[in-house]
């Protein structure tokens, strides 16, 4: 990572955050909107016109079926009724290339540095058009899923990561990451009793087996280690996710409340 | 992974880049007719045409959808799919592929718009650095008075209406047309562009193109012998073909 300097207060709070106790930040820390720190390059331009973020950018990180939907619907409520305005938003939702993608999906001529791209394309359409606006307007965007998914689609497919990261550098950071963590033996029936094993989150593109089954075992297992790998560098906060519902709900909200801002 | 390096492919890559009404599109055409009449295998890419994704393009470029960057990562995609199906395969297999605009077009024209330049090379890593590229430089008057005599509708984001530089869209182009310039102007040193006078006639502008091309074939497989006995002899069908090329339509 190329991270722009950060400052003192913030390198504390990381390495709390790596050391596993909880980071409570102090009331004037709690009152500062989210800061202009990017992953690399500011490509947009935010830090040349001075924007002031007031909201807050909370992500929800892990794999297909490990229940991240269902928390988020149980933190807008929550948020909501404590009188904090919520935006949420998802992955390949995007107004612009949202369909699009999904067309491309359905055929079977799809590259890697393509399907990169137009991940890429989808994600910056939301973070400007979506999460940007809403930050501005002093909301709390939850958002299902943000650039780790993306960076870990396309490392599994041997896509360059230092070109990833470049990419993707322009990406605002978070004031938390959640990552609902699960070993694979977990993943495989909740997947079975949702969707069911989907193309592409089995990664058939790759070939990796015989059959769905196969295939998505390899490739997921594949995918839970680059999770693993950026738990430390990005700073994730990792909760369990074969906990009950409500106690990882309950968890997540003792994470946040001290973020929100205050008054 | 490909990076934006020499390649080792036994096939060879032309590009021609320049501003609209440059003339480079006419100019590759020949390019292309001579190379196929030599018995060369040539595969021919145009900027903005990947089935995958041009419907994405045109819908944000209809609705007005598209940021700086968004605009960026689109054509990004785009020319990625064209990298991974009509680029890198036809090198492999030893033919002559041509593009029609390549990556330093994306660096003009999304520079001219604001995006980040060092994001924006990054951004293009996987491409495949050209045998040669040739920038057709043209004096701003001339290539406007090209593109702008006969239309006169102009673009939201072709006369660069998303910068907010004019109200008119007749004046929004030329001040984007000149920072687009300024761009390439810049490339010429950074990316060793060959530069091309395309004031000069279209038959002039194309034998110097061929003479600088002709080096690079030796090696090359043909699929037959020439059909002509020396390379300089151009059929004539195909220069009159050039001198009736008229249409300087502002490509996509």
């Amino acid at each position: 990572m190329t991270g722009n300097g950060s400052n003192g207060s913030e390198r504390s709070k990381e390495r709390a955050a790596l050391n596993g106790s909880s980071a409570t930040p102090s009331k004037m820390e709690r009152d500062i909107m989210t800061r202009l720190n990017f992953y690399g390059i500011d490509a947009i331009g935010l830090k040349a016109r001075d924007e002031v973020l007031p909201g807050r950018l909370i992500v929800i990180e892990g794999p297909d079926g490990v229940g991240r939907t269902t928390q988020l619907s149980l933190l807008r409520p929550w948020l909501e009724s404590s009188g904090y305005a919520v935006v949420d938003t998802e992955m390949t939702r995007s107004v612009l290339a949202g369909n699009g993608l999904k067309r491309a999906k359905e055929g079977n001529t799809l590259g890697p540095i393509t399907l990169t791209l137009f991940y890429a394309t989808d994600f910056v359409d939301r973070f400007e058009g979506q999460i940007l606006p809403a930050l501005r307007a002093g909301f709390i965007v939850l958002t299902d899923r943000y650039i780790y998914s993306l960076i870990a689609r396309a490392n599994v497919r041997g896509v360059d990561s230092k070109w990833l990261r470049s990419i993707y550098g322009l990406a605002l950071k978070p004031d938390a990451i959640f990552y609902l963590k699960v070993g694979l033996e977990d993943l495989i029936p909740r997947v079975l009793q949702g969707s069911g094993f989907d193309y592409w989150e089995s990664g058939m593109d790759m070939r990796l087996g015989e059959d769905l089954f196969e295939s998505f075992v390899n490739y997921q297992t594949r995918m839970l280690q680059e999770y693993e790998k950026m738990i430390v560098p990005y700073n994730f906060q990792v909760i369990d996710a074969t906990l009950p519902v409500e106690q990882i709900s309950e968890q997540l909200k003792q994470r946040i409340l001290p973020l929100l801002p205050q008054g | 992974m490909e990076t934006y390096g020499q390649h080792q492919y036994p096939g060879r890559l032309f590009v021609v880049e320049g501003v609209d009404g440059s003339g480079k599109s006419t100019q590759i055409a020949l390019l292309r007719q001579w190379l196929i009449s030599e018995g060369f295998t040539v595969f021919f890419s145009e900027w903005n045409s990947s089935p995958l994704v041009k419907k994405t393009t045109s819908r944000g470029k209809k609705k007005q959808l598209l940021t700086p960057t968004t605009f960026s990562l689109i054509h990004a995609t785009d020319f990625a799919d064209r990298t991974e199906h009509d680029i890198i395969p036809p090198l492999k297999a030893g033919a002559i592929v041509l593009a029609d605009r390549y990556v330093y077009t994306a660096f003009a024209r999304d520079v001219a718009r604001g995006v980040d330049s060092e994001w924006v090379r990054e951004l293009y890593q996987f491409a495949v650095k050209p045998t040669m590229a040739f920038y057709f430089r043209v004096p701003l008057d001339v290539s406007l008075s090209r593109i702008l005599t006969g239309r006169s509708e102009l673009k939201y984001y072709e006369a660069g209406m998303d910068l907010g530089l004019s109200n008119d869209p007749h004046e929004s182009f030329k001040l984007f047309q000149q920072r687009i310039v300024n761009e390439y102007e810049s490339m010429i040193n950074e990316f060793g562009l060959t530069v091309m006078d395309a004031t000069l006639p279209i038959p002039e502008q194309q034998r110097q193109m061929r003479t600088l091309v002709y080096p690079h074939l030796q090696g090359v497989r043909r699929l037959r012998n020439s059909a002509h006995e020396t390379v300089w002899v151009r059929p004539a069908r195909e220069m009159q073909a050039a001198e009736e090329h008229e249409n300087w339509s502002s490509d996509r």
